[in-house]
Protein backbone atom coordinates (compact mmCIF):
# COMPACT_ATOMS: atom_id res chain seq x y z
CA UNK A 1 0.00 0.00 0.00
CA UNK A 2 1.27 3.45 -0.86
CA UNK A 3 2.21 5.86 1.90
CA UNK A 4 0.95 9.44 1.86
CA UNK A 5 4.45 10.81 1.24
CA UNK A 6 4.92 8.43 -1.69
CA UNK A 7 1.70 9.66 -3.27
CA UNK A 8 2.88 13.23 -2.74
CA UNK A 9 5.88 12.41 -4.96
CA UNK A 10 3.49 11.79 -7.86
CA UNK A 11 1.38 14.86 -7.05
CA UNK A 12 4.54 16.99 -7.08
CA UNK A 13 5.77 15.34 -10.27
CA UNK A 14 2.49 16.02 -12.03
CA UNK A 15 2.44 19.64 -10.86
CA UNK A 16 6.03 20.10 -12.04
CA UNK A 17 5.31 18.55 -15.44
CA UNK A 18 2.53 20.98 -16.30
CA UNK A 19 4.42 24.00 -14.94
CA UNK A 20 7.46 23.28 -17.09
CA UNK A 21 6.31 21.33 -20.16
CA UNK A 22 2.94 23.03 -20.63
CA UNK A 23 4.12 26.39 -19.23
CA UNK A 24 0.84 26.66 -17.39
CA UNK A 25 0.18 25.18 -13.95
CA UNK A 26 -2.47 22.51 -13.50
CA UNK A 27 -4.66 22.06 -10.47
CA UNK A 28 -3.64 18.71 -9.08
CA UNK A 29 -6.12 17.40 -6.55
CA UNK A 30 -5.69 15.15 -3.55
CA UNK A 31 -5.28 11.45 -4.35
CA UNK A 32 -8.19 9.17 -3.59
CA UNK A 33 -8.65 5.43 -3.61
CA UNK A 34 -10.42 4.08 -6.69
CA UNK A 35 -13.33 1.77 -6.37
CA UNK A 36 -12.84 -0.88 -9.05
CA UNK A 37 -10.85 -0.34 -12.23
CA UNK A 38 -10.53 3.39 -12.95
CA UNK A 39 -12.13 4.57 -16.20
CA UNK A 40 -9.83 6.00 -18.84
CA UNK A 41 -10.09 8.92 -21.26
CA UNK A 42 -9.24 8.80 -24.98
CA UNK A 43 -5.52 8.10 -24.57
CA UNK A 44 -3.65 6.38 -21.76
CA UNK A 45 0.11 6.10 -21.36
CA UNK A 46 1.05 3.14 -19.18
CA UNK A 47 4.34 2.58 -17.34
CA UNK A 48 4.96 -0.80 -15.70
CA UNK A 49 6.95 -0.62 -12.49
CA UNK A 50 9.31 -3.35 -11.31
CA UNK A 51 12.21 -3.65 -8.90
CA UNK A 52 11.66 -2.73 -5.28
CA UNK A 53 8.06 -1.75 -6.11
CA UNK A 54 5.70 -3.51 -8.50
CA UNK A 55 2.68 -2.21 -10.28
CA UNK A 56 1.63 0.37 -12.79
CA UNK A 57 1.49 4.15 -13.22
CA UNK A 58 -0.64 5.61 -15.97
CA UNK A 59 -1.65 9.00 -17.28
CA UNK A 60 -4.99 9.18 -19.06
CA UNK A 61 -6.34 12.25 -20.88
CA UNK A 62 -8.92 13.29 -23.46
CA UNK A 63 -7.82 14.09 -27.00
CA UNK A 64 -8.84 17.76 -26.61
CA UNK A 65 -6.44 18.24 -23.70
CA UNK A 66 -3.58 16.53 -25.53
CA UNK A 67 -4.21 18.71 -28.58
CA UNK A 68 -3.76 21.88 -26.51
CA UNK A 69 -0.70 20.42 -24.80
CA UNK A 70 0.83 19.72 -28.21
CA UNK A 71 0.08 23.29 -29.30
CA UNK A 72 1.83 24.61 -26.20
CA UNK A 73 4.84 22.52 -27.21
CA UNK A 74 4.88 24.17 -30.67
CA UNK A 75 3.72 20.96 -32.30
CA UNK A 76 1.37 21.14 -35.28
CA UNK A 77 0.93 17.42 -35.86
CA UNK A 78 -2.22 16.27 -34.05
CA UNK A 79 -2.25 12.76 -35.47
CA UNK A 80 -3.20 9.64 -33.52
CA UNK A 81 0.51 8.71 -33.45
CA UNK A 82 1.46 12.00 -31.82
CA UNK A 83 -1.32 11.68 -29.22
CA UNK A 84 0.05 8.23 -28.31
CA UNK A 85 3.57 9.60 -28.21
CA UNK A 86 2.53 12.45 -25.89
CA UNK A 87 0.58 10.40 -23.31
CA UNK A 88 3.47 7.95 -23.19
CA UNK A 89 5.97 10.74 -22.68
CA UNK A 90 3.91 12.35 -19.89
CA UNK A 91 3.58 9.01 -18.07
CA UNK A 92 7.29 8.30 -18.59
CA UNK A 93 8.37 11.71 -17.32
CA UNK A 94 6.25 11.68 -14.17
CA UNK A 95 7.24 8.08 -13.36
CA UNK A 96 10.92 8.73 -14.07
CA UNK A 97 10.92 11.84 -11.88
CA UNK A 98 9.61 9.71 -9.00
CA UNK A 99 13.03 8.03 -8.83
CA UNK A 100 14.33 11.08 -7.02
CA UNK A 101 12.39 9.81 -3.99
CA UNK A 102 11.99 6.09 -4.75
CA UNK A 103 15.58 5.55 -5.89
CA UNK A 104 17.16 3.65 -8.72
CA UNK A 105 15.46 0.37 -7.87
CA UNK A 106 12.16 1.91 -8.92
CA UNK A 107 12.45 0.49 -12.44
CA UNK A 108 10.20 1.94 -15.13
CA UNK A 109 9.31 0.33 -18.46
CA UNK A 110 9.10 2.08 -21.79
CA UNK A 111 5.55 3.40 -22.21
CA UNK A 112 2.73 1.44 -23.78
CA UNK A 113 -0.42 3.23 -24.91
CA UNK A 114 -4.06 2.24 -24.61
CA UNK A 115 -6.47 4.02 -26.92
CA UNK A 116 -10.14 4.49 -26.36
CA UNK A 117 -12.40 5.80 -23.65
CA UNK A 118 -13.31 3.20 -21.02
CA UNK A 119 -10.61 0.93 -22.43
CA UNK A 120 -9.36 0.35 -18.92
CA UNK A 121 -6.00 -0.86 -17.76
CA UNK A 122 -5.87 -4.33 -16.27
CA UNK A 123 -6.08 -4.33 -12.51
CA UNK A 124 -3.52 -6.45 -10.75
CA UNK A 125 -4.61 -8.38 -7.65
CA UNK A 126 -3.16 -7.00 -4.45
CA UNK A 127 -2.69 -3.50 -5.79
CA UNK A 128 -5.20 -0.78 -5.07
CA UNK A 129 -5.32 2.17 -7.43
CA UNK A 130 -4.99 5.74 -6.26
CA UNK A 131 -6.32 8.42 -8.57
CA UNK A 132 -4.69 11.84 -8.75
CA UNK A 133 -7.13 14.22 -10.47
CA UNK A 134 -5.64 16.80 -12.82
CA UNK A 135 -7.43 19.89 -14.08
CA UNK A 136 -5.65 21.95 -16.70
CA UNK A 137 -7.33 24.83 -18.49
CA UNK A 138 -10.84 23.49 -19.12
CA UNK A 139 -9.74 19.87 -19.30
CA UNK A 140 -9.67 17.00 -16.83
CA UNK A 141 -7.22 14.12 -16.79
CA UNK A 142 -5.86 11.77 -14.17
CA UNK A 143 -2.76 9.99 -13.03
CA UNK A 144 -3.39 6.52 -11.64
CA UNK A 145 -0.84 4.93 -9.32
CA UNK A 146 -1.16 1.27 -8.33
CA UNK A 147 1.93 0.00 -6.54
CA UNK A 148 2.61 -2.86 -4.20
CA UNK B 1 33.58 0.91 -39.34
CA UNK B 2 33.11 2.49 -42.77
CA UNK B 3 34.60 5.91 -43.36
CA UNK B 4 31.84 8.39 -42.52
CA UNK B 5 30.62 10.61 -45.32
CA UNK B 6 31.34 13.91 -43.58
CA UNK B 7 33.10 17.17 -44.32
CA UNK B 8 35.55 18.48 -41.79
CA UNK B 9 36.19 22.17 -41.09
CA UNK B 10 39.43 23.60 -42.52
CA UNK B 11 42.00 25.03 -40.07
CA UNK B 12 41.03 28.58 -39.08
CA UNK B 13 37.40 28.13 -40.08
CA UNK B 14 34.62 28.24 -37.47
CA UNK B 15 34.10 24.77 -36.11
CA UNK B 16 30.71 23.25 -36.85
CA UNK B 17 29.51 20.69 -34.32
CA UNK B 18 27.43 17.85 -35.68
CA UNK B 19 24.40 16.97 -33.53
CA UNK B 20 22.60 13.62 -33.24
CA UNK B 21 19.39 13.32 -31.18
CA UNK B 22 18.41 10.02 -29.56
CA UNK B 23 14.98 9.69 -27.95
CA UNK B 24 12.11 7.22 -28.36
CA UNK B 25 9.62 10.09 -28.42
CA UNK B 26 9.13 11.71 -31.81
CA UNK B 27 7.77 14.82 -30.10
CA UNK B 28 10.89 15.10 -27.96
CA UNK B 29 13.22 14.59 -30.93
CA UNK B 30 11.51 17.40 -32.84
CA UNK B 31 11.51 19.66 -29.76
CA UNK B 32 15.26 19.27 -29.28
CA UNK B 33 15.85 19.80 -33.01
CA UNK B 34 13.80 23.03 -32.93
CA UNK B 35 15.67 24.32 -29.88
CA UNK B 36 19.18 23.95 -31.21
CA UNK B 37 19.51 27.39 -32.75
CA UNK B 38 23.27 27.67 -32.62
CA UNK B 39 25.06 28.78 -35.79
CA UNK B 40 27.84 26.33 -35.03
CA UNK B 41 25.57 23.32 -34.46
CA UNK B 42 24.32 21.24 -37.37
CA UNK B 43 21.64 18.59 -36.91
CA UNK B 44 22.72 15.39 -38.69
CA UNK B 45 20.03 12.92 -37.63
CA UNK B 46 17.78 11.41 -34.99
CA UNK B 47 17.26 7.88 -33.68
CA UNK B 48 14.49 6.27 -31.63
CA UNK B 49 16.54 3.69 -29.71
CA UNK B 50 20.10 2.69 -28.96
CA UNK B 51 20.42 0.25 -31.87
CA UNK B 52 19.32 2.86 -34.40
CA UNK B 53 21.57 5.40 -32.70
CA UNK B 54 24.69 3.27 -33.11
CA UNK B 55 23.99 2.76 -36.81
CA UNK B 56 23.32 6.46 -37.31
CA UNK B 57 26.42 7.38 -35.33
CA UNK B 58 28.63 5.30 -37.63
CA UNK B 59 27.08 6.91 -40.71
CA UNK B 60 27.13 10.55 -39.59
CA UNK B 61 30.02 10.82 -37.07
CA UNK B 62 28.42 13.43 -34.77
CA UNK B 63 30.41 15.52 -32.28
CA UNK B 64 27.49 16.17 -29.93
CA UNK B 65 24.71 13.74 -28.91
CA UNK B 66 21.57 14.18 -26.82
CA UNK B 67 20.67 10.83 -25.29
CA UNK B 68 17.45 9.59 -23.70
CA UNK B 69 17.92 6.71 -21.25
CA UNK B 70 14.66 4.72 -21.17
CA UNK B 71 14.32 3.32 -24.68
CA UNK B 72 13.38 -0.01 -26.29
CA UNK B 73 15.94 -2.47 -27.72
CA UNK B 74 19.01 -0.76 -26.26
CA UNK B 75 18.83 1.75 -23.43
CA UNK B 76 20.77 4.98 -23.24
CA UNK B 77 23.37 3.86 -20.70
CA UNK B 78 24.49 0.96 -22.90
CA UNK B 79 24.39 3.16 -25.99
CA UNK B 80 26.59 5.82 -24.33
CA UNK B 81 29.18 3.19 -23.52
CA UNK B 82 29.27 1.91 -27.11
CA UNK B 83 29.36 5.38 -28.66
CA UNK B 84 32.25 6.50 -26.44
CA UNK B 85 34.18 3.38 -27.48
CA UNK B 86 33.72 4.42 -31.12
CA UNK B 87 34.65 8.07 -30.55
CA UNK B 88 36.08 9.05 -27.16
CA UNK B 89 35.95 12.78 -27.97
CA UNK B 90 32.14 12.81 -28.49
CA UNK B 91 30.18 15.06 -26.12
CA UNK B 92 26.98 13.50 -24.75
CA UNK B 93 24.11 15.27 -23.01
CA UNK B 94 21.72 12.89 -21.27
CA UNK B 95 18.13 14.15 -21.55
CA UNK B 96 16.03 11.92 -19.32
CA UNK B 97 13.20 11.80 -16.82
CA UNK B 98 15.26 9.51 -14.58
CA UNK B 99 16.41 11.98 -11.96
CA UNK B 100 18.00 9.85 -9.26
CA UNK B 101 21.65 10.51 -8.50
CA UNK B 102 22.79 6.91 -9.06
CA UNK B 103 21.60 6.99 -12.67
CA UNK B 104 23.29 10.32 -13.34
CA UNK B 105 26.56 9.04 -11.86
CA UNK B 106 26.32 5.85 -13.92
CA UNK B 107 25.76 7.84 -17.13
CA UNK B 108 28.72 10.11 -16.34
CA UNK B 109 30.95 7.15 -15.58
CA UNK B 110 30.02 5.58 -18.92
CA UNK B 111 31.08 8.77 -20.69
CA UNK B 112 28.23 11.30 -20.63
CA UNK B 113 29.27 14.93 -20.14
CA UNK B 114 26.02 16.52 -18.97
CA UNK B 115 22.59 15.65 -17.64
CA UNK B 116 19.31 17.48 -18.28
CA UNK B 117 16.17 16.29 -16.54
CA UNK B 118 12.81 16.10 -18.29
CA UNK B 119 10.68 18.14 -18.27
CA UNK B 120 12.83 21.09 -19.31
CA UNK B 121 12.37 24.58 -20.68
CA UNK B 122 13.82 25.68 -24.02
CA UNK B 123 16.26 27.88 -22.11
CA UNK B 124 17.48 24.97 -19.99
CA UNK B 125 18.08 22.92 -23.12
CA UNK B 126 19.97 25.64 -25.00
CA UNK B 127 22.07 26.38 -21.90
CA UNK B 128 22.91 22.69 -21.52
CA UNK B 129 23.87 22.38 -25.21
CA UNK B 130 25.99 25.53 -25.02
CA UNK B 131 27.78 24.17 -21.97
CA UNK B 132 28.36 20.88 -23.75
CA UNK B 133 29.90 22.58 -26.80
CA UNK B 134 32.12 24.79 -24.64
CA UNK B 135 33.75 21.64 -23.33
CA UNK B 136 34.28 20.12 -26.77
Amino acid sequence: MLQEQELQTFVDGTTHYFEVAAQQPATVGSPYLASGVPATYDYTGVINISGKREGVVYFTAPRAMLTVLLMKMQENDFSHENMCDLVGEVANTISGNARRDFGRDFVISVPSVVHGEHAGVSAVPGRRSFIIPINWRSHSAKLVVALK
Amino acid sequence: MNAPNVQRAQPGAQRIFRLMIVDDSNIMRRRIERCQQFADLKFVGAAGNGVQALALFKRTDPDVVTMDLTMPQMDGIECIEKIVQLKPSVRILVVSALNDKATAIDAMEKGANGFLNKPFTDRQLTDALAELMRGA
